[in-house]
């Protein structure tokens, strides 16, 4: 008898991605769609898809799929969410478009604590559009749009999301991950499925940031891409998990509010 | 069930989207609507249905995005700025062939403007309100009645036509009370196969989406809705017209102007002058099989509107040089008096002496 260990998901359609070699996009589908088969919720998931390079994800997952305006993903979810409530809802969103053009409603939709769970590439640059600045970039790092080097008295610094977020009492959970090693995207794998049992169980907002690469914009191989992300991003944006109200003790985040609104009114630390 | 009640005009105009079976409701406060989004917060929950104050209009129209995708009667409401911020979904919607309803209680613009009622986002109703090739149903309430009927028909519309529909008013309609008899509720009955429920492994799964990177699949989409919007044209134009019969000046005028441009027809009647009125009660489609049947009787034809001089545009398509066409109007958020408008009747009847003599 032979044993089946290695299939492609279910909750993937049989579609070719349209990612370029090496880039980790890819592998991420591949985790939110073991999830999907895993909790066996394929059929009640709506995923959404927003503009970057995962436009066409609604192409690649089997569940029924909507494509959003650049950076209006989260405002998209929560009319999906609260159109139907006891469905899954999850976002796809890159960091132009989450934490740029979309910041405002990625803060809103994590402070409503809307029980949507959010997937977040960080890849530090404007893939689809060819490489441009993106909230994310690096200091120094060159892009099209900072050909001499992002100068931070000029563009500013980059935006760390999860720390951003794990503050505002409507996040559940908020984690970051990469998927550079076997190692590192088992842990992925486990921190993507929480999300979405999370969400499930209604405990709040979900947001799993996995640190990225983008080996064509980069102008680098697919191996050297991982290693200027070790080098790189995993420094600036330290792996782990920034809040996590269930592994806190708490049921839910209202729970997690209620305590931390005490705490801060008997003078305690947030 | 249908007794009067007296209501404000966006307070009626909630209540009849709420017994048309809207329950989801997305808005952000700006004058002269926010009594609307105030109303919703009430009664919403009451109704087992969602009020819900997004961030921003972009956020709001994209949460109504959301649930009409997800084959729910949803609606936003705003005034003439936040309409512009509304754009973008409001493309997107059109683009992916969802339903949906937004309410216009307009303000004077271009940019903050003012608050008092105005007609200045007309060419932006009807000409562009997004990006891209699209259009919405685009209807124009005259009376607080009106807001109410209004509302209740245009989910059935969006519905049956897979388009947005927008409720064209105007601060003052939204701000009066009138006496109403609201309609009986009634549930969503619409067969939404397209919907994104989850496919419950029961069928293919759906997409909502406006992207088509082929661009000839991008045009075969648009020459589908095109092919829609020619069978909008031919069924759900709508006018009313006013002591048209014998008339030879003709006033054209929707919404609020068109009150005042029945008290001016009034007295330029008492006057001599044979003036009447059509009013358009859809904007998009123009209703241009009114204005081509009054075409041989009018001598001229006059719009009349709260802004420099939009709608005229479509008047002057509609007549396509056999008559003059003249406007008058009010901008900035002033309401035109019926002696100013009188008065601009009468310069037309001058005018048409002259030309006869
Ligand atoms: C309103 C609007 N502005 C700009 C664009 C162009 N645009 C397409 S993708 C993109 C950036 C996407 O970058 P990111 O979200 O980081 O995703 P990636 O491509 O890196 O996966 C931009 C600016 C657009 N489609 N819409
Ligand atoms: S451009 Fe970059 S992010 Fe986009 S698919 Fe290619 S490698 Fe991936």
């Amino acid at each position: 008898m032979s044993k089946l260990v290695f299939q492609r998901p279910h909750a993937l359609t049989d579609i070719p991605f349209s990612y370029c070699p090496g880039c980790t996009h890819g592998i991420v589908h591949r985790l939110v769609a073991e999830t999907l088969d895993e909790l066996g919720i394929e059929g009640t998931t709506v995923g959404v898809a927003p503009v970057g390079c995962s436009v066409l994800a609604y192409e690649f997952f089997g569940c029924d799929m909507v494509q959003a305006a650049h950076g209006r993903a989260p405002a998209v979810a929560t009319g999906l969410k609260r159109a139907m409530p006891e469905n899954v809802v999850f976002a796809y969103q890159g960091d132009g478009d989450l934490a740029s053009i979309g910041t405002a409603e990625t803060v809103h939709a994590a402070t409503r604590g809307e029980k949507i769970t959010v997937i977040f590439i960080n890849n530090a640059i404007y893939g689809m559009t060819g490489g441009q600045l993106a909230p994310t970039s690096l200091p120094q790092q060159v892009t099209q749009t900072s050909p001499y080097g992002r100068d931070v008295n000029e563009a500013g610094f980059p935006i760390r999301m999860v720390e951003m977020l794990s503050t505002l009492d409507g996040v559940a959970l908020a984690q970051r991950v990469t998927v550079d090693s076997p190692k590192n995207v088992r842990v992925a794998k486990k921190a993507i499925k929480k999300a979405f049992e999370y969400q499930v169980e209604g405990v709040g907002y979900t947001i799993i940031e996995v640190v990225s690469t983008c080996p064509t914009n980069w102008g680098l191989s697919p191996a050297d891409a991982l290693q200027w992300l070790r080098d790189n991003m995993l420094p600036y944006y330290p792996l782990g998990v920034y809040r996590d109200v269930k592994a806190e003790g708490y049921a839910n985040v209202a729970e997690a509010a209620a305590a931390r609104a005490e705490r801060l009114a008997s003078g305690g630390d947030a | 069930m249908s007794e009067k009640v007296l209501m404000k005009g966006n307070e009626a105009l909630a209540e009849a989207a709420i017994r048309a079976g809207c329950r989801f409701f997305f808005g952000y406060p700006i004058t002269p609507q926010t009594e609307l989004a105030a109303y919703m917060a009430k009664r919403m929950p009451k109704e087992n249905g969602v009020y819900l104050q997004a961030e921003s209009e972009i956020a709001a129209i994209n949460m109504v995005y959301g649930a009409s995708a997800a084959g729910k009667r949803a609606m936003t409401s705003s005034s003439s700025p936040g309409i512009s911020l509304k754009a973008e979904g409001i493309s997107y919607m059109a683009g992916a062939d969802l339903p949906g309803v937004i309410i216009n209680v307009q303000r004077g613009g271009p940019g903050l403007g003012g608050i008092q009622p105005s007609q200045s986002d007309y060419f932006q109703a009807t000409r562009a309100t997004g990006h891209g090739d699209f259009h919405l149903i685009v209807l124009a309430p005259s009376t607080v009645q009106e807001m109410t009927d209004h509302a209740y028909i245009a989910f059935d519309l969006a519905d049956e036509y897979r388009v947005p529909v927008m409720v064209l008013a105007d601060g003052m309609l939204g701000q009066m009370m009138e006496p109403v008899v609201l309609p009986e509720p009634k549930t969503d009955e619409s067969d939404k196969p397209w919907a994104v429920t989850g496919h419950k492994g029961e069928r293919p799964h759906n997409i909502a989406n406006s992207l088509y990177l082929a661009p000839e699949r991008l045009e075969e989409t648009n020459v589908e809705r095109y092919e829609r919007y020619e069978r909008i044209k031919a069924t759900e134009q709508r006018a009313e017209e006013y002591l048209l019969e014998d008339a030879e000046i003709v006033l054209v005028a929707f919404g609020a102007s068109s009150r005042i441009a029945r008290s001016a027809i009034n007295k330029a009647r008492e006057k001599g002058i044979k003036a009447g009125l059509i009013r358009p009660i859809t904007l998009w489609p123009f209703p241009v099989d009114a204005i081509e049947a009054a075409v041989p009787g009018a001598k001229a034809f006059l719009t009349v509107e709260m802004n420099m001089g939009q709608m005229v545009d479509d008047v002057r398509l509609a007549v396509s040089g056999r008559r003059p066409v003249e406007f008058f109007g009010r901008t900035g958020g002033i309401i035109p008096t019926p002696a100013e408008t009188l008065a601009a009747i009468e310069r037309v009847a001058v005018s048409l002496e002259g030309g006869a003599r």
